[in-house]
């Protein structure tokens, strides 16, 4: 609740996140060289065309995808569910396709409000169906959200199949980062900017995290912090799904990894969990464009790989962060001990 | 003073509190007792306004819950809740601190910080204040949110059977704790409790609900009797007088 001076772990982050921008900038089939920048024109023009966009579009979807991933653990009491891979993100390719086949002159920005409004429809509806589930049994309503996400996932390559649109499956279903140009991701600006809102409201999204009555007891609009979050979520998913595609685990890990770091506390966590998402996908990007360089790799590829390895550590290493991932110790101990004479 | 005046309230139409008067009165301990599932924790949700009111109205001190606005109720009454699943990794003093949040709105002062600080000593937390709250007991647990509902500073306090999986030193300490938040600070503290021993020590005032209607109330001494016992209860267990209170054999 406090502002503390940042901690080294995010000082560390962030050395770490300009060291990774600066390669990031300079990796790429032409050679820029550091001092060709300043004079060559054709340098500059690759440097603020493509370099520069791509990892400006590297870092606001990482840091997005981290802190909706962290918004929608806290609505749906289960840290294992992530908006990409539970309904939002496929909901968000769906509005995008509707938007084209219905009006297949629509301009990028009908597209995009296509895809928030699903985006939204599609968080709601999971949120409706995972509320009566108790939080007790956290596993369940995981699996659920991706059964649900894998159902819409299905319903659109039904309908791109239909509509002879199957390439749109490749460019839109898995995120990759080789189409950004200036002009042709600035979208992300606007899933930086719902970020930055959802920071705004992080102090009633940690009282919403002890619970509804307990966040309403303390005078917090439970509604209208909840409405603010998922439509902060569902933005910064459609976002990042129409401009670069879906990615998935970013929104699974960082959350779990800043809650061993620093804990729930969102005021605090919620910079090092935009840090580390950023970081994530920038180090992911920078990844995708090295193993196979000159070819690349989607970026969706390379984070699936580093998420499923990070997450099998993080629930390894320490028995309690199976606990605090969702089979709380405590809370089961409460429910045992109900009577006592 | 807490007014209740024709309560009542059902859920998917099984009547769970019917038509229920009860004056709390303003200071000390009021306990209420009963059978599981006799309605306390609804009653008290629904004075805490955390449920939405069917029939009846109910006041706390001059506010009217259902009118009065969230951050006056925040400030007038605080709630600790029968048990909390909180799966959020927060350090216990930061969960105290959001006690403070109807006051400071989540920008805390000097002041704020120097309520917490006096809470998390008066509670016995400050060997424990940077500690994540799946690092520590069930009963530093119940003790920790009972120092987020205390720094809350609200002349009303309700508390839903805060001695769940406590044993007997923590009990006893939470109940002193209690006690001397009536006595020291002249808060209302409506408590639930389970234990009626518990209650007869540490209560002022006796409420005895059974099947959402007061079967009983007054002063301990003169309301808990075998009698009661078996009416509410439907147990038959000796109470014996010891020091001028009623004390129930188990
Ligand atoms: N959400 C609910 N849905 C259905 N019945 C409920 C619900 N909450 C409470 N009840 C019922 O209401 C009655 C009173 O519950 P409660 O107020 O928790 O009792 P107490 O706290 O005295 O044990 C019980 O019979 C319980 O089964
Ligand atoms: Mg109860």
């Amino acid at each position: 609740m406090t502002f503390r001076t940042p901690s080294r772990i995010f000082l560390s982050g962030l050395a770490l996140l300009m060291i990774l921008s600066v390669l990031s900038i300079g990796i790429g089939v032409s050679d820029l060289g550091i001092w060709g920048t300043f004079s060559d024109p054709d340098a500059r023009q690759i440097l603020w065309e493509v370099r520069v966009p791509r990892t400006l579009a590297a870092l606001l979807a990482g840091a997005g995808l981290a802190v909706s991933g962290q918004a929608m653990q806290i609505l749906v009491r289960n840290r294992f569910i992530e908006p990409m891979s539970a309904g939002a993100g496929q909901s968000a390719a769906l509005g995008v396709l509707l938007v084209t086949l219905l009006v297949p002159s629509a301009a990028i920005w009908v597209k995009m409000v296509g895809a928030s409004l699903a985006a939204l429809t599609g968080s709601l509806v999971l949120m409706a169906i995972l509320r009566p589930m108790p939080p007790t049994q956290p596993l369940l309503p995981a699996l659920v959200a991706l059964v649900y996400g894998g159902v819409i996932s299905a319903v659109v390559s039904f309908i791109a199949f239909q509509g002879d649109l199957a390439q749109f499956l490749g460019s839109w279903l898995t995120g990759e980062f080789s189409g950004v140009l200036r002009g042709r991701y600035e979208l992300l600006w606007i899933a930086g900017g719902a970020s930055v809102l959802m920071y705004l409201i992080a102090d009633r999204l940690t009282l919403l995290s002890l619970g509804e009555d307990a966040a309403r007891a303390l005078g917090v609009n439970v509604g209208l912090i909840t409405a603010t979050a998922v439509a902060g979520l569902s933005v910064v998913t459609a976002m990042i799904v129409v401009s670069v595609g879906s990615i998935p685990f970013v929104g699974l890990v960082v959350p779990n990894l800043t809650a061993r770091l620093t804990g729930d506390n969102l005021r605090r966590a919620l910079p090092l969990t935009a840090l580390c998402g950023a970081l994530m996908v920038l180090g992911a990007d920078i990844l995708s464009r090295l193993i196979r360089f000159p070819y690349e790799i989607p970026v969706a590829t390379t984070v699936a790989v580093i998420g499923a390895v990070l997450f099998l550590v993080l629930i390894n290493r320490d028995p309690r962060s199976r606990g605090a991932a969702g089979v709380n110790p405590a809370a089961s101990a409460d429910r045992k001990g109900g009577s006592h004479v | 003073m807490i007014r209740i005046s024709g309560l009542s309230h059902s859920i998917a139409g099984t009547p769970i509190l019917r038509d229920i008067d009860l004056t709390i009165p303003r200071g000390g301990i009021t306990a209420l007792i009963g059978p599981n599932g006799a309605g306390k924790s609804t009653l008290l949700s629904l004075i805490a306004r955390l449920q939405k009111i069917q029939t009846g109205t109910i006041t706390v001190g001059d506010l009217t819950i259902g009118t009065a606005s969230d951050q006056d109720l925040a400030r007038t009454l605080a709630v600790m809740a029968q048990s909390s699943h909180v799966q959020a990794r927060l350090r216990l003093s930061e969960l105290v601190s959001f006690g403070r949040y109807p006051w400071n709105r989540g920008r805390p002062g000097p002041q704020d910080h120097a309520r917490v600080e006096q809470a998390l000593e008066r509670f016995g937390l400050i060997p424990l204040r940077d500690r994540f709250l799946d690092e520590i007991s069930g009963g530093q647990r119940q003790r920790a949110f009972a120092a987020m509902a205390y720094v809350q500073d609200t002349p009303y306090l309700l508390l839903d059977e805060p001695l769940n999986n406590l044993d007997i030193a923590a009990a006893r300490d939470l109940m002193s704790l209690v006690r001397d938040m009536a006595d020291t600070d002249g808060r209302t503290v409506v408590i639930v409790l389970h234990d009626i021993n518990y209650a007869t020590a540490f209560a002022d005032h006796l409420v005895v609900m059974k099947d959402g209607a007061i079967a009983a109330q007054g002063r301990p001494d003169q309301t808990v009797s075998e009698a009661l016992l078996e009416q509410v209860f439907g147990t038959r267990a000796r109470v014996e007088i010891l020091q001028d209170r009623p004390v129930v054999l188990v």
